[in-house]
């Protein structure tokens, strides 16, 4: 198949960025996203032009380093698809693709399509972890966490770090993301102890970073590779109620 | 020369003893040590979370964009432990065996068995963290059972226990980031290792945002870099996986064992063109319920479901009958290949074979095979367009996990005083071949439990060095040599990028230093290798002058892999014989099977490097047995 891309060109976090065009003549349906991104960057070489930087690692869907605007959409059109799962039979011959970064004040653009996402590492330094030390730990079965518990726990937890949520919502809320850390350990007996300061201090943090409030439009579960509820938000702003109650 | 420094006494003591006898390092003196942890995944972010809760002063560096991406995140069905919940039988000794014997009775008793003995800590630890592995009704930990082994010892977070023993150590890890008891650099790639007076005291880094080299200095220095089984190209590996920081320390005199010891693993998905980039693991499991065939007429155009039953061939079942489609992967794998270059291969490319559940579906319903598989199903759907309840999978081995890597003693020291090596990136504790949910579990171990022991035996010594000088010449010195590399595959401006040679090199070793291996096949590799090696230099292509260059980066990684590759054909040459995941076909019973020697080849081969143009020097270190008795491995 055929195929016209424009894309996002950027040099530099200090340069001004622009849309460029490329074609590509024999695309192969089988590829999958990025590999139709290695194939556009070899001929690119080729013709002495930079290639296209763009993150990616595991390939697999699951480390949440790829991921892109795909005709406006994070991760393109496939529902609960990463971009290197996404396939190029998605695709019609002929179609024009444009292909962006994902889009925040908190995710600064580095180079082309690769942005900073660190500002959701400092979330989770602000209070996203269990305080336990090496050689701290009890007995793993003394205590029971029932079945539907470690479950929702663990839907929550599945999140990837990606940023498609931030990326999809027009505030550029990160509250999917942090909500879901929140929730994930709230959820579970070993993170209750620590509850209340972590919320505080996570939401705080995800304020500090410059992202937007969340006005509930749910753009961000239907772009979310791993399917996490925006359930997870009320339960942060439930947490984050009684948290202030609680402390006053 | 090789001290592997294992302790005396009983084999179940001996950790003990060595945890009572070390030397320690106070909590005051610990804030007057620099350490540098290299990788992120479930090693390097145990050990670098683990030593700054003890008060060491940590830098942690990763090359991707934040540490929890590392590649321990993609690993899918579990991790093994002997709580022995089951109550099946299980015990730190019959792990011990189980791990020794599916190595092919290739690796050190006393590490196997520290390996088991520490494994129910870690299930505590990690739940501790938060982790939420599978549970029963009644609110306990769940087991389910894994190749090779006949108890139920594997925990497991769905089809994600990678990723959330991950997240659980990266989680650790940003709180000591919050604490400010460590410096974590992401998209910092490890380019030297600085050695002065014979230790290792620091590395030198490129920074991939600005291009900038960074000089580090430590008391001592961790790897936990992972495995290097992308030098096959096609690998079930992520794509910044690599193997330049242990190959740069190897070059610095760190001794590298086993290096061709490589495990295939049988279920990933088959390549569909020239233009693929990574093959797709679909877990093991999947191969409880699926069995495996191909057509028993050669270059069968028929669809899968027009074969009718007495003209397949479910050639795992008719070889092993005892294991059948359970076999270990080294098998498994070894058998798809032999079937394929027959002719018998499925697919487009005829490099498949199918993986059937026609069976279990029409005994257990669609339903339960939904239940246990339902996301595998859903995977393949995505990637291959083709749906599997109705039509088999179609599946073929990919390049997966190195047992070989960085050689190191008990203490999991490399040959360089003040060098460690962990996890994947050492070659420890697997022998030649790997059982499954046995990866998560010696980089969790090696993190958590035995490195934070061990390096205080060396940075005992370390408390009056005081802080590394950077400006030291070795720093000078290598900082010089970075540049002068990354210069000149700048200037070369040939024709072809990195991948080019890549994949030709992953082509060469796939076939001859992969599943299989022979002697005048690893000859001319080695050969081939080279000649690859001349052309790299003279036609590398890398775009020049950019801060941000995804081809630089590859570039580099690619001149680490035609070293080291042709270091593993040596390996594989040198080895006469085969056990577990080396297979040379000289060494074979009539019937087809690995056949090993342990009179002459009971031992790790460890090789020294000795410039570019010579062959590397063999070191020799002795396996012994004093509580086993190597026995045949047999599954038929």
């Amino acid at each position: 198949m055929r195929l016209r891309l424009k894309i996002w060109r950027q040099e530099s976090n200090e340069i001004t960025g622009r849309m460029e065009s490329y074609e590509l003549k024999e695309v192969n349906e089988e590829m999958s996203f990025l590999e139709m991104l290695d194939v556009l960057n070899e001929q690119l070489m080729q013709q002495g032009i930079r290639p296209v930087e763009f993150d990616h690692d595991c390939r697999e869907g699951i480390c949440g380093q790829c991921g892109v605007m795909i005709n406006g959409e994070p991760h393109g059109p496939l529902q609960n698809t990463t971009t290197c799962q996404l396939h190029m039979r998605t695709f019609r011959d002929g179609e024009e693709i444009y292909i962006e970064p994902f889009r925040a004040l908190a995710f600064p653009v580095k180079c082309d399509l690769k942005i900073d996402r660190s500002a959701f590492d400092r979330i989770i330094q602000s209070g996203g972890f269990i305080s336990v030390d090496t050689g701290q730990a009890p007995e793993a079965n003394s205590t029971r966490i029932p079945v539907p518990v470690a479950e929702s726990a663990f839907d929550s937890a599945a999140c990837i770090g990606c940023g498609a949520c931030v990326a999809a919502c027009k505030n550029t809320s990160a509250a999917l993301f942090t909500s879901a850390k929140i929730t994930h350990l709230a959820k579970l007996p070993q993170g209750k102890t620590e509850a209340q300061e972590r919320v505080l201090h996570m939401v705080a943090q995800m304020d500090a970073e410059g992202f937007g409030h969340c006005t509930n439009t749910e753009a961000c579960e239907a772009a979310c590779p791993q399917e996490i509820s925006v359930l997870n938000i009320a339960r942060m702003n439930w947490e984050f109620n009684k948290a202030h109650i609680m402390r006053k | 020369m090789l001290e592997s420094k294992i302790p005396e006494g009983p084999l179940e003591e001996k950790w003990n003893y060595y945890k009572s006898h070390t030397k320690l390092v106070n909590p005051a003196n610990r804030k007057k040590i620099d350490i540098i942890v290299v990788g992120t995944g479930l090693a390097g972010s145990a050990i670098a979370a683990s030593l700054g809760e003890m008060g060491y002063r940590v830098k942690s560096f990763c090359f991707q964009d934040t540490a929890r991406r590392a590649h321990s995140v993609a690993a899918q069905g579990g991790v093994n432990a002997c709580k022995n919940y089951k109550n099946d039988g299980d015990s730190v000794f019959r792990m011990f065996y189980d791990t020794l014997k599916g190595g092919d009775f290739r690796s050190r008793e006393a590490n196997v068995y520290r390996l088991a003995e520490c494994s129910a800590n870690l299930i505590d630890r990690a739940v501790a963290q938060g982790v939420p592995f599978g549970r029963e009704y009644g609110g306990y930990l769940n087991n389910r059972s894994f190749g090779g082994v006949q108890v139920s010892r594997t925990f497991y977070a769905r089809g994600q226990t990678g990723q959330q023993l991950l997240l659980g150590a990266y989680q650790a890890l940003m709180r000591q980031v919050h604490a400010g008891h460590v410096q974590l650099s992401t998209r910092h790639e490890m380019l030297e290792l600085v050695v002065i007076d014979g230790k290792a005291r620091g590395v030198i880094v490129r920074n991939m945002e600005t291009g900038a080299i960074e000089r580090h200095g430590a008391h001592a220095v961790v790897l936990a870099t992972g495995g290097f089984g992308k030098i096959y190209f096609l690998s079930t590996l992520a794509m910044g996986c690599n193997g330049s920081a242990i190959w740069r320390a190897h070059k610095k005199g760190a001794l590298i064992a086993n290096p061709s010891w490589t495990q295939i693993h049988p279920t990933s998905l088959p390549q569909s063109g020239e233009y693929q980039s990574k093959l797709t693991l679909m877990s093991e499991s999947l191969r409880n319920d699926g069995r495996i065939w191909v057509p028993k007429k050669q270059d069968d155009q028929r669809p899968p479901n027009q074969i009718p039953e007495e003209e397949r061939d479910y050639y795992l079942e008719r070889r092993y009958p005892a294991f059948g489609n359970l076999t270990p992967r080294d098998i498994a794998s070894r058998a798809a290949k032999e079937r394929i270059d027959a002719g018998y291969g499925i697919g487009p490319l005829k490099n498949a074979v199918y993986l059937d559940f026609s069976k279990a579906i029409s005994e257990q319903g669609e339903e339960k095979i939904r239940e246990k598989y339902g996301n595998l199903f859903r995977m393949y759907q995505k990637i291959t367009n083709v749906n599997a309840y109705t039509e088999p999978m179609r599946i073929s081995p990919a390049a997966h996990f190195s047992m070989g890597g960085l050689w190191v003693d008990y203490e999991l020291m490399t040959s360089i005083p003040g060098l460690y090596a962990l996890g994947e990136a050492n070659f420890a504790d697997h022998g030649a071949n790997r059982l499954g949910a046995n990866s998560l579990l010696q980089a969790c171990v090696d993190g958590y439990f035995i490195a934070p022991y061990t390096m205080a035996n060396f940075l005992a010594d370390e408390i009056r060095t005081g802080p590394i000088d950077t400006r030291h010449p070795a720093f000078e010195a290598a900082e010089e040599q970075v540049r002068d590399q990354l210069r000149m595959l700048e200037t070369i401006q040939g024709k072809h990028p990195a991948d080019y040679f890549h994949r030709q090199l992953g082509r060469i070793l796939y076939d001859r230093c992969g599943l299989s291996r022979s002697a005048p096949g690893l000859e001319s590799a080695i050969t081939d290798i080279q000649q690859l090696r001349k052309e790299f230099y003279k036609q590398l292509y890398v775009p020049r002058g950019f801060a941000i260059n995804a081809e630089l980066e590859k570039a580099g990684r690619v001149a680490d892999y035609l070293e080291l590759g042709e270091l593993m054909c040596h390996d594989a040459l040198n080895r006469n014989e085969s056990c577990g995941a080396h297979f040379r076909e000289e060494y074979q019973t009539p019937d087809g099977e690995a056949l090993r020697n342990d009179a002459d080849f009971s031992f790790i081969a460890a090789w020294e490097w000795q410039g570019a143009n010579n062959p590397p020097l063999l070191h020799k270190e002795p396996l012994h047995f004093e509580f086993v008795t190597p026995s045949v491995r047999s599954y038929k």
